[in-house]
C-alpha cells in the first residue's frame, strides 16, 4: 500500500522525507565532512577531486559544483546539510535560499523586508502564485527575453 | 519537588547568532528584533531558573543521516557549540544536569515514549541562539541546560499531539525529582519560513498569530494542527513548531489547574534572514 504523502502538491517544495534520505545518502554524508576545517579546504582546493572520494553520482555531483541548490534537492539533498557547502564558500543561509529562486541576492532580501513572500497562490500547484513553475525563474532573470 | 514554572517559546534563526556575534545587534536591520528581547533578558534576570529544560532540533550537526532520532535527551556532563561550517559560534559551552536529565530520561520512558538517551553530543544553533537571545553575551550561562532534540529535518517528523503529550510526560517527569529545582521549558524553532525552491521565503504572519492566540488559549486544539497545514501555511520549515507544542504541554494549566498562567511577554517580527521571528514567555501565576 502506498505511504500517505499529503505534501506533493506544494509548488517549490521539495519534503526530505525517507525516500529523498535514500537517495541523499552519501550527498549529504559528503556535506557532514564539510564541518572540518580541513577537510574544507581540501574541498576548496580541488573539488572535483575531493568529490570524487565520495561515492555519490555524477549528477550529484555536477549540482554541488554548480552549486545548483534546487538540483540537489531533486537529487536527495537535505537543505541542513547542503548549508554546509554554502558556509564553506562564505554563503548565508539568505544567500542559499535566494540562489533557488532565481531572483538576484539584492530582490530577495528586498522581499524579505517587505514582509515575505505571500502564501496566496502558492498553497497548492495550479495556483498562480510567485512560487508556481510558470512563473520561474523569478525577479529580473524572468523577465529577461520577454 | 522539582517544578516547571514557566515556559519560554522563541525562534532559533542561525543569523541571529551571527548578528551576536559579528556585534551588529544595533544596526537597523537587527535593532528592532533584539529590542523585543530586552524584556526577555530583564525578565530571566529577574527569575533565574535552576535548570532550563531546551527543547530544539538539530540541523544535521550531532545526527547527520547515520541516525536520526525522533526524541533525543541530552544526560552529558557538557555539550560543546558545533562548528557548523563556519566555525564554532564563540559562545560558553552548555553545562548538562545529568541526574535531572537521567531521572526525566527514565520516567518518560515508562510513560511510554521512547528516547534516545545521548551521553556525547554538540550543541548547534538550534540551542546556542536561544540562549543568547534570553541571556545575552555571560562569561557562562546561567544555570545547567538539559538538550532535547526533535527530529524535523527527515519527514515524518513527530505530531504535534505527540509532541503535546510528551510534554505533559516531562512535567510529570520532572515533579516526581526530590530536589527542589525550578524548571523552564524552552519550546524553539519555527515561526513561518521556508528555505528551499521556488517558494524560499515565505512568510505568513496572520497564520502564525493566529496559530500563536491559538496555542496560548487553546493547545489542546493547537496540537491537532496537521502537519500538512504547517507546510501549506508557514512553509517548509514552518513544521518545527510542533516543538512549542512539547513546552506548552508541561505547563500546570494543562495538568488540571487551568487560568493559572500568564502570558508575560509576546513579540514577533519579520524578517531575520528568511525566517519570521516568533517569541513568548508564558509564566505561572
Amino acid at each position: 500500500m502506498a505511504l500517505d504523502k499529503p505534501y506533493q502538491d506544494i509548488p517549490g517544495t521539495i519534503i526530505f522525507d525517507a525516500d529523498q534520505s535514500r537517495k541523499g545518502y552519501w550527498l549529504n554524508q559528503f556535506c557532514m565532512s564539510l564541518m572540518k576545517a580541513t577537510n574544507r579546504e581540501r574541498f576548496k582546493r580541488d573539488q572535483r577531486a575531493y568529490l570524487d572520494e565520495w561515492p555519490m553520482s555524477e549528477d550529484q555531483k555536477q549540482a554541488v559544483i554548480d552549486m545548483d541548490l534546487n538540483r540537489a534537492m531533486a537529487l536527495g539533498g537535505n537543505i541542513y546539510f547542503l548549508a554546509k557547502i554554502g558556509a564553506t564558500h562564505g554563503l548565508s543561509f539568505q544567500q542559499m535560499a535566494g540562489s533557488m529562486t532565481g531572483m538576484s541576492e539584492e530582490e530577495y532580501r528586498a522581499m524579505m523586508l517587505a514582509g515575505g513572500r505571500s502564501v496566496e497562490g502558492n498553497r497548492v500547484i495550479g495556483e498562480d502564485g510567485t512560487a508556481q513553475p510558470h512563473h520561474q525563474p523569478q525577479g529580473q532573470a524572468g523577465r529577461k527575453g520577454h | 519537588m522539582a517544578r516547571i514554572t514557566a515556559s519560554v517559546y522563541t525562534s532559533h534563526v542561525p543569523a541571529i547568532g551571527a548578528a551576536i556575534d559579528l556585534g551588529k545587534t544595533q544596526e537597523p536591520y537587527w535593532q528592532p528584533l533584539f529590542q523585543g528581547y530586552e524584556f526577555s533578558k530583564q525578565w530571566m534576570k529577574d527569575n533565574k531558573p535552576d535548570v532550563i529544560f531546551l527543547v530544539y532540533n538539530d540541523h544535521a550537526t550531532a545526527f547527520s543521516l547515520d541516525m536520526i532520532p525522533t526524541f533525543a535527551i541530552g544526560t552529558a556532563a557538557e555539550f560543546i557549540p558545533a562548528d557548523e561550517g563556519f566555525g564554532p559560534r564563540p559562545v560558553p559551552k552548555v553545562i548538562g544536569h545529568p541526574d535531572l536529565a537521567s531521572h526525566i530520561a527514565h520516567s518518560v520512558i515508562q510513560q511510554d515514549f521512547d528516547l534516545t538517551i545521548v551521553n556525547k553530543m554538540e550543541v548547534d544553533h538550534g540551542l546556542t541562539v536561544p540562549l543568547s537571545l534570553m541571556c545575552g553575551e555571560p562569561a557562562a550561562w546561567p544555570c545547567p541546560v538539559i538538550p532535547f532534540a526533535v527530529n524535523v529535518v527527515q519527514y515524518p517528523v513527530p505530531s504535534g499531539q505527540r509532541c503535546f503529550n510528551l510534554g505533559k510526560a516531562i512535567r510529570k517527569a520532572v515533579e516526581s525529582y526530590d530536589e527542589d529545582l525550578n524548571v523552564h521549558i524552552w519550546g524553539t524553532g519555527g515561526m513561518s519560513h521556508q528555505l528551499q525552491g521556488a517558494r524560499a521565503g515565505l512568510i505568513n504572519r496572520e497564520w502564525d498569530n493566529a496559530w500563536l492566540d491559538k496555542m496560548i488559549a487553546d493547545p489542546a486544539a493547537c496540537a491537532k494542527t496537521p502537519h500538512i497545514d504547517y507546510v501549506r501555511e508557514a512553509g517548509s520549515e514552518g513544521v518545527e513548531l510542533v516543538m512549542w507544542l512539547i513546552a506548552r504541554g508541561a505547563m500546570q494549566d494543562i495538568a488540571g489547574d487551568p487560568g493559572s498562567i500568564r502570558v508575560r511577554h509576546r513579540f514577533y517580527h519579520v524578517p531575520a534572514s528568511n525566517t519570521a521571528v516568533g517569541h513568548l514567555i508564558l509564566q505561572d501565576v
